[in-house]
């Protein structure tokens, strides 16, 4: 028996469409370039209508984000783009919602809503650009910022430790956790169509280059020197496997990852961790990855798919609870409400 | 009950115009519950009515101290009511802490009922009466007729045998007190039997218990001898039509369904629960059949953010809150205006600052709503001046919000949010019409879209996103007049400021023009009021227009822009007096607009004005 799958008609769509006529004002160099072009490249191959799109920002640099993209867009006020777009996604589930926000707007003054968007599982793409640094602001130390840091506002080193962005996010009962860099192109594209195939709130951290005040913070995960054993790069139901000749592996022992050494007798492939993106243990471990260094020095940083769960979503369960009470009580007059119950008649 | 049935002892009938009761006990006396009963009851036999509940901040302070003390006032009649009254005529105390708190304003030969079983050693202690001094027992209300009566046991009594528990058989004793309530007031329990079964519907056992309870009160009343008085209060003389009890915060639910009906848009709610505003997240949430989308967000930014977002997506979109609310949605209210985005900011005033007093009521909000906000950024500001006022001025919100583009702050206060009275409610046929458009073509011969291109309201254009070929960004830097692209530039920003403030002024052209409530122009003294001081203000001067004074009573819904005619109106009087429940604020608009000596009474106590605070007061001016 064949099926007939009505495919909408959409105009066909090309990068150029997305670009509107404003000059773009990131420093030279800045990795939110790279994000908006792969954003512009991978946008007409997701099948969805240019005017459904709605980008939600905050403040900061990447929040500028909002002006680069033609299609519908607010930049609104620091901290809450988050809590703008879930207004708009309950309102509206039609619509393609995403999000950008830095470390700052999304884990500083709009910490409390990144959480809450996260636990509540909008369908909405959430792409924070972590340069662990302020940039607009002229740079003070963000709440990624190592340990130790120096800046404007920390001139004998930050005294704080630094937020894991992942580890918070599957903390926050994230559905969708992931990792990507600016400087790797083909990489960022892959994740950002998981992220908007994902249905729920889908968290992506770029890794992204402030050339001004904060620059190199990552290139040793994109160096060619430094990458190849540095850099984990996950694939579902694939060994975690990494090295110069891909000679590294991670093996579990217990909940502790242990580097192993492919060459060396007894290592078997076979052995390795298997990633499995819904299993919300191992995917806590492997966010925690950058945070075992002193411990673990040879442990790569992985990018890719963390965690990957479906979860209903907040704006269908919200529809699918308004289509119950309308089938059971039906729609009444609005006369009723106004008269409600008991009423009594003078006269 | 019928009436008309013998009754078993002599009492006199007392005919009376008007009455005040004041329910008072624990916490956990459900006062509250026995006062919205009698309240329904009463308005459910055509009385017109105010009521004025009062309860503590705490969910349940120590039981039987004076801080536990919850009250419930109702003010009661056959002529139009508009007070819950300043003094009451029967006090009902449960307890010595209520006996203590609420004695001060019974009036001089009024009548106590006690539950004596709240007056043993330990309640006396707690209500800090000094160390072996009982009222009950001291001659100190020789001036009241006291009746006390062992609720408590006559209650377990009533109900032995039943198999309950001392705690259910302990939560019957208020239906008990009602009861005798009813005997006294010659009112059929019947309204309250029907709650009861509903209420207790799964619960056979405590209804049956309740009922009994209730009955066994009115038996007490019919049979024992120690009532000697009895009221007889006529029908109201109400004008002629259907009626409802309504509280405020139920007029304002209400209110937001019917202006989404009437206009189209879909109800979006963004709120976090705040005393006194969370009935109105409450009661939304019940009407899923209408499609609203009550959205309880993390927290009161997220309230008015959620709301933007939903305003954004072509929603009709609230967010309900209190003043400190209030403080943490400011910037995004301001991001709203700059936006020109459609949005409804309910502030159900209390007193303040800070946490203040969140369960006492205030109108201290109203220089926030003016000037709260950084930048130049006037937006209008409706207040509604009783329960059921607050359904017309939050659908007047509504329309406004939706025709001007603009957030619309709306200021009530808790007095009327949690009081009630009937109201005469309109049908779906009478709401005025909201008309709203989207735009879905471009309003440019050149073909690009001008987002800020506004029209003979100075509004822009409302756009849906998904909207094809009218793709464009909004956001709070600063826009290009009709453009809307960013713009830093001199002129631009000068211009842009002007035009937003000239577009909230020009919503005087589309609002009424102001009427004296009562009394005529150029009376000797107008009395100016905005919110819920309306009841007190209109009962202080029907009595002394009655009484041949010269004086007028204006009250006020659009607070910004203010009607036209205001200051012509006002220069015609001599004397202009403002009471307000805070320091002087309207005060300082109408001095500072029209430039008139307003003299000031302010109440800032977390208690609506008596009618006699203000009559002194206008007396006096008059006197001068």
């Amino acid at each position: 028996m064949s099926e007939i799958i009505e495919v909408p008609v959409i105009e066909k769509l090309t990068s150029k469409d997305f670009v509107p006529n404003q000059d773009v004002k990131w420093c030279p160099g800045c990795g939110d370039y790279s994000v908006l072009k792969q954003v512009h490249t991978i946008f007409p191959e997701l099948g969805v209508k240019k005017e459904d799109f709605v980008f939600v920002c905050g403040i900061g640099c990447s929040s500028r984000f909002t002006f680069y993209v033609d299609s519908y867009g607010m930049h609104s006020i620091h901290g809450r783009a988050t809590a703008i777009a879930s207004g708009i996604k309950a309102s509206r589930p039609e619509l393609s919602v995403w999000v950008v926000t830095g470390d700052g707007d999304a884990l500083s003054i709009g910490g409390n809503h990144f959480i809450h968007i996260l636990r509540k599982n909008f369908d909405i793409n959430i792409l924070l650009f972590n340069n662990q640094i302020y940039g607009l602001t002229k740079g003070q130390y963000s709440p990624t910022s190592e340990t130790g840091k120096i800046t404007k506002s920390s001139p004998y080193g930050s005294v704080e430790q630094p937020f894991n962005p992942a580890e918070l996010a599957l903390g926050a009962k994230a559905t969708f956790v992931s990792r990507t860099l600016d400087r790797d192109p083909k990489h960022m594209q892959s994740i950002l169509k998981k992220a908007y195939y994902h249905k729920g709130a889908s968290f992506v951290e770029i890794y992204q280059n402030c050339p001004v005040f904060n620059d190199g913070a990552f290139f040793i995960f994109t160096d060619k020197e430094t990458k190849k054993t540095e850099s984990l790069f996950l694939e579902e139901g694939k060994p975690l496997v990494f090295g110069v000749n891909n000679d590294r592996g991670i093996k579990l022992d217990g909940f502790n990852p242990v580097v192993v050494d492919l060459n060396e007798n007894g290592n078997s492939v076979n052995d390795l961790w298997i990633h499995d993106e819904k299993d919300r243990i191992k995917a806590n471990i492997l966010a925690g990855f950058q945070d075992m260094k002193d411990t673990n020095p040879d442990l790569p940083r992985p990018f890719g798919v963390l965690y990957a769960v479906d979860k209903p979503t907040y704006e269908d369960a919200m529809e699918e609870q308004i289509a119950r009470v309308i089938s059971k009580k039906g729609k009444p007059a609005l006369d009723k409400i106004l008269s409600g119950d008991k009423t009594w008649v003078i006269g | 009950m019928d009436t008309t049935e013998p009754t078993l002892h002599k009492f006199d009938v007392i005919e009376a115009e008007s009455v005040v009761v004041r329910f008072s006990g624990d916490s956990g006396d459900g006062m509250q519950l026995t006062g919205t009963q009698f309240t329904d009851t009463t308005a459910f036999l055509g009385k017109d009515l105010s009521t004025f509940p009062e309860f503590p901040a705490e969910i349940r302070a120590p039981a039987g101290t004076l801080a536990g003390v919850s009250g419930f006032q109702v003010h009661f009649g056959s002529k139009e009511i508009f007070t819950a009254g300043d003094t009451y005529d029967v006090l009902v105390a449960m307890n010595a802490a209520a006996l203590g708190n609420d004695l001060k304003n019974l009036k001089k030969g009024g009548i106590i009922i006690t539950n004596t079983a709240g007056f043993d050693q330990k309640n006396l202690r707690l209500a800090e009466y000094p160390e072996g001094v009982n009222p009950l027992e001291d001659g100190s209300l020789a001036n009241y007729q006291v009746y006390k009566i062992d609720v408590t046991r006559l209650t377990k009594d009533a109900l032995k045998d039943m198999g309950l528990s001392n705690k259910d058989i302990e939560r019957s004793k208020n239906m008990f007190v009602l009861g005798v309530l009813y005997w006294m007031f010659d009112q059929s329990p019947d309204y309250t039997l029907t709650f009861i079964k509903e209420k207790f519907s799964k619960n056979p056992l405590i209804a049956e218990a309740n009922i009994k309870a209730l009955k066994a009160g009115l038996n007490y009343g019919d049979t024992t001898e120690i009532f000697t008085t009895r009221f007889k209060i006529n029908h109201s003389n109400l004008p002629t039509g259907t009626y409802r009890s309504i509280t405020g915060n139920h007029a304002t639910a209400i209110a937001l369904v019917a202006a989404s009906e009437k206009s189209g848009l879909p109800l979006f709610l963004g709120s976090y629960p705040i005393t006194p505003a969370s009935d109105v997240l409450h009661e939304l949430s019940k009407y899923k059949e209408f499609r609203v989308r009550s959205f309880q967000a993390e927290d009161e930014i997220a309230a008015v953010c959620s709301a933007i977002g939903a305003s954004y997506g072509g929603s009709l979109a609230v967010t309900s809150t209190s003043g400190p609310g209030m403080s943490l949605k400011t910037e995004a209210m301001g991001l709203a205006l700059m936006l020109e985005l459609p949005l409804v900011v309910l502030n159900i005033q209390r007193g303040g600052p800070s946490t203040g007093l969140p369960t006492k009521t205030e109108q201290s909000d109203l220089l926030q709503a003016m000037y709260g906000r950084h930048g130049e950024s006037p937006l209008p500001v409706l207040a509604s001046n009783s329960p059921a006022d607050c359904f017309y001025t939050v659908y007047e919100a509504c329309k406004i919000a939706a025709e001007h583009m603009t957030p619309v702050i709306v200021l009530n206060d808790g007095y009327i949010a949690n009081g009630s009275e009937p109201w005469r409610f309109p049908t779906e046929e009478d709401l005025e019409p909201i008309s709203v458009s989207f735009t879905t073509e471009t309003n440019n011969k050149d073909g690009v879209f001008l987002p800020y291109k506004r029209d003979e309201k100075l509004s822009r254009p409302w756009v849906k996103p998904g909207t094809k070929g009218l793709e464009h960004r909004i956001g709070g830097l600063e826009r290009e007049n009709e453009t809307g692209d960013i713009s830093y530039e001199a002129e631009n920003h000068e211009i842009m400021v002007k035009l937003r403030a000239a577009k909230i002024e020009k919503i005087a052209d589309y609002i009424p023009l102001q009427t004296i409530d009562t009394g005529k122009e150029n009376a000797k003294v107008c009395i100016l009021g905005w919110g819920s001081t309306y009841g007190s203000i209109k009962s202080v001067s029907l009595d002394l227009i009655k009484e041949g004074y010269d004086v007028a009573h204006i009250h006020l819904r659009y607070l910004n822009p203010f009607p036209k005619n205001l200051g012509e109106l006002l220069s015609g009087f001599e004397t202009i007096l403002i009471p307000e429940m805070n320091n002087g604020q309207l005060i300082r608009l109408i001095r500072d607009k029209y430039l008139l000596p307003a003299i000031g009474l302010n109440k800032i106590k977390g208690l609506p004005f008596t009618t006699l605070e203000i009559r002194e007061k206008v007396l006096e001016l008059l006197n001068k």
